[in-house]
């Protein structure tokens, strides 16, 4: 079984809040942002010498105030080009594991921010034509298909067959596993340390 | 094999030989063996420690780490102090042999003390990492996570990149430097222009270049958004080096074949102007005179890319005998105690003081938004790397980003300035 057709959805819901009050809607929120999201909005020096915890309830602060308050286990980012350009801080990435955010697509990403989303098993979708999505649509993402699909559009109807689909780049087969496994630290964990039989 | 007659690029050789192959193709992803792993107190010991713990494991190769105390020093409240003594106390359980404590930024730091040599392969547990590149070395920066994987396998995967040569002809006019360079390449493509490829730096302009220079070219490849900035290393390099206390310097083979593949872009050096970068990006970059005369209330010469030696001493070459602007507060750190000894030395600092400018610690300091006092509302010209929304501290604050000539010059006026008005011919130089 090819497990890239499980529902990821599962696997990133390990942020500290539930998914509570769930919509009867199908597909995801979206926080759609523009282009160039640095990893100081996503990560402020001033909280930096905090822990992850604090980190998140600032992420996004300077640009979207009510991110961190309002954002919901299972929500995705949608953004323009360059999301997460700057610094090598993954605690950029790991502030929106925590607050449950459940990929990021955007067109394109910093280099750094990439390799760091995965190892703390952030799932990231390259989609050339993200910035179609709107505010307040819904989407889903199937990443055997390598596709986002709008499921609900911005003025809240289900369009079922007719939900547009935008093409994703393929993401490496070992990136995949990682985000999977919850990042590059289960993975060593499971590598150092094997399961002991009963 | 044919394919291993190809022309290879400087990346590919570097990278083909820390993952033990004949010669690799851009897009390959490969396993690299590490030489060196750097990494500091923020991104280093206070969360690679309790990761190291929950795994059980030990370091692969101690001799191939260095830990760099550098942003959280000097402490200024209980969380920094904390930061600082988990570092200090790990160093010491961990009886780790490189450690520089309080000596300045690391990546001015680790190339002083004769860590990078042309040839290897490192990383850093810091965006600006990079600066390794300017001796031929393929260093890149890698978060906290990936770093754990380092320490614990000595291994490192690479998508072989393709190689964006930056070829600069020409020479530099006198005030204008690496750091006009760079912004105006991030102007051009932008923060992600480097496609997180490897950007190689050539071309007379290039060559002619001091390595505290070329360091800023590799450092703010960062802000062009490359995994790597690179430049073959020459005869400079090799001496720079040797007196850093580097070993075994090899050059020759660290240089891409003449017709290896890749994107080339050309560049006059000798018609550069000095550059600007308007908040809130690096990318924002355009000729200094070309904007309106915008006054500035705070002056801040720092960070690893803009308080070299070099640095300073084009500082002091527009303060020397003046004082800046009453209207202006200038700050002054040191990229590292050896940089801080040596102008010292030269009579550099005490120029800068008597100018007007305050001495602060050798450290990442206001750069990162880590210390210092940036007022709010305020307009600050620093030679930083960064500029981004509330990097140094308030949201208010108008951060413009120059050359330290241009910072300089803008401190002696009051205003944002172009150097050119206030230097001399280059005539002066020698005699200043």
């Amino acid at each position: 079984m090819d497990s890239a057709a499980t529902p990821i959805s599962g696997l990133l819901q390990r942020g500290r809040r539930t998914q509570a009050a769930a919509t009867q809607q199908p597909g995801r929120r979206v926080w759609r942002l523009g282009a160039d999201v640095d990893t100081d909005t996503l990560a402020p020096g001033a909280w930096m010498k905090y822990s992850v915890e604090v980190i998140a309830q600032h992420c996004l602060e300077s640009s979207l105030p009510q991110f961190a308050l309002d954002v919901r286990a299972g929500d995705v980012i949608v953004a323009g080009p360059n999301f997460g350009i700057g610094s090598s801080r993954e605690q950029a990435a790991s502030a929106l594991v925590h607050l449950g955010i459940a990929a990021v697509i955007a067109p394109s990403f910093g280099g750094l921010f990439f390799r760091n989303a995965f190892n703390v098993g952030l799932l990231l979708l390259t989609c050339r034509d993200a910035e179609a999505i709107a505010a307040n649509e819904r989407i889903e993402f199937d990443l055997q298909q390598g596709q986002v699909r709008c499921v609900v559009d911005a003025a809240g109807r289900e369009l079922g067959d007719r939900a547009p689909q935008l093409a994703c780049e393929p993401i490496a087969e070992f990136l995949l596993d990682m985000v999977r496994a919850g990042g590059l630290l289960p993975q060593l964990k499971h590598r150092l340390q094997p399961p002991t039989r009963l | 094999m044919t394919t291993n007659a190809k022309p290879q690029t400087l990346a590919q050789k570097l990278i083909a030989r820390a993952s033990g192959r004949p010669a690799v193709a851009p897009g390959e992803i490969v396993t690299c063996q590490v030489d060196l792993a750097m990494f500091h107190d923020s991104s280093g010991p206070r969360r690679l420690k309790p990761m190291l713990a929950e795994l059980g494991a030990e370091i692969w190769d101690k001799r191939k780490v260095v830990l760099v105390i550098d942003h959280y020093v000097p402490e200024v409240d209980e969380e920094s102090r904390r930061i600082v003594r988990i570092a200090r106390d790990w160093a010491r359980e961990q009886q780790l042999p490189h450690v520089y404590d309080g000596q300045g930024i690391c990546h001015v730091v680790v190339p002083q003390h004769g860590h990078i040599r042309p040839g290897m392969f490192c990383v850093g547990g810091d965006s600006h990492s990079l600066t390794g590149g300017a001796f031929g070395s393929y260093m890149f920066g890698i978060g906290t996570t990936e770093m754990l994987g380092v320490l614990v396998t000595g291994e490192l995967w690479v998508r072989v990149p393709q190689t964006i040569f930056m070829r600069w002809s020409g020479r530099l006019a006198y005030g204008v430097t690496a750091k006009d360079m760079m912004l105006s390449m991030i102007g051009r493509y932008g923060m992600n222009g480097g496609h997180y490829q490897a950007v190689e730096f050539c071309g007379e302009a290039v060559s002619a270049l001091s390595m505290n220079e070329r360091m800023t070219l590799a450092n703010m490849s960062a802000e062009l958004g490359a995994q790597v900035g690179l430049i073959a290393p020459d005869d400079e390099t090799r001496s720079w080096l040797w007196q850093a206390g580097a070993q075994d310097i090899e050059v020759e083979p660290w240089h891409s074949d003449e017709d290896a593949a890749g994107i080339r872009h050309n560049f006059d050096a000798s018609t550069l102007a000095p550059q600007i970068a308007l908040p809130h990006s690096p990318a924002h970059a355009r000729d200094v005179d070309d904007i309106e005369p915008t006054p500035v209330q705070l002056a801040y010469i720092g960070a690893c890319t803009g308080a070299k030696l070099d640095d300073l001493r084009a500082a002091a070459r527009v303060l020397a005998g003046y004082h800046v602007d009453k209207r202006v507060r200038l700050l002054v750190a040191p990229a590292s105690v050896r940089d801080r000894e040596a102008a010292e030395r030269e009579g550099i600092l005490r120029r800068l003081q008597e100018a007007g400018a305050e001495l602060l610690p050798s450290a990442c300091g206001m750069c990162a938004g880590y210390g210092g006092t940036v007022p709010e509302n305020s307009t600050v010209i620093a030679s930083i790397a960064r500029n981004f929304k509330g990097r140094m501290g308030p949201t208010s604050a108008q951060v413009f980003l120059a050359s330290p000539y241009t910072v300089a010059a803008s401190a002696l006026r009051g205003r944002i300035t172009d150097p050119r008005e206030v230097l001399w011919d280059g005539e002066s130089e020698g005699a200043r």
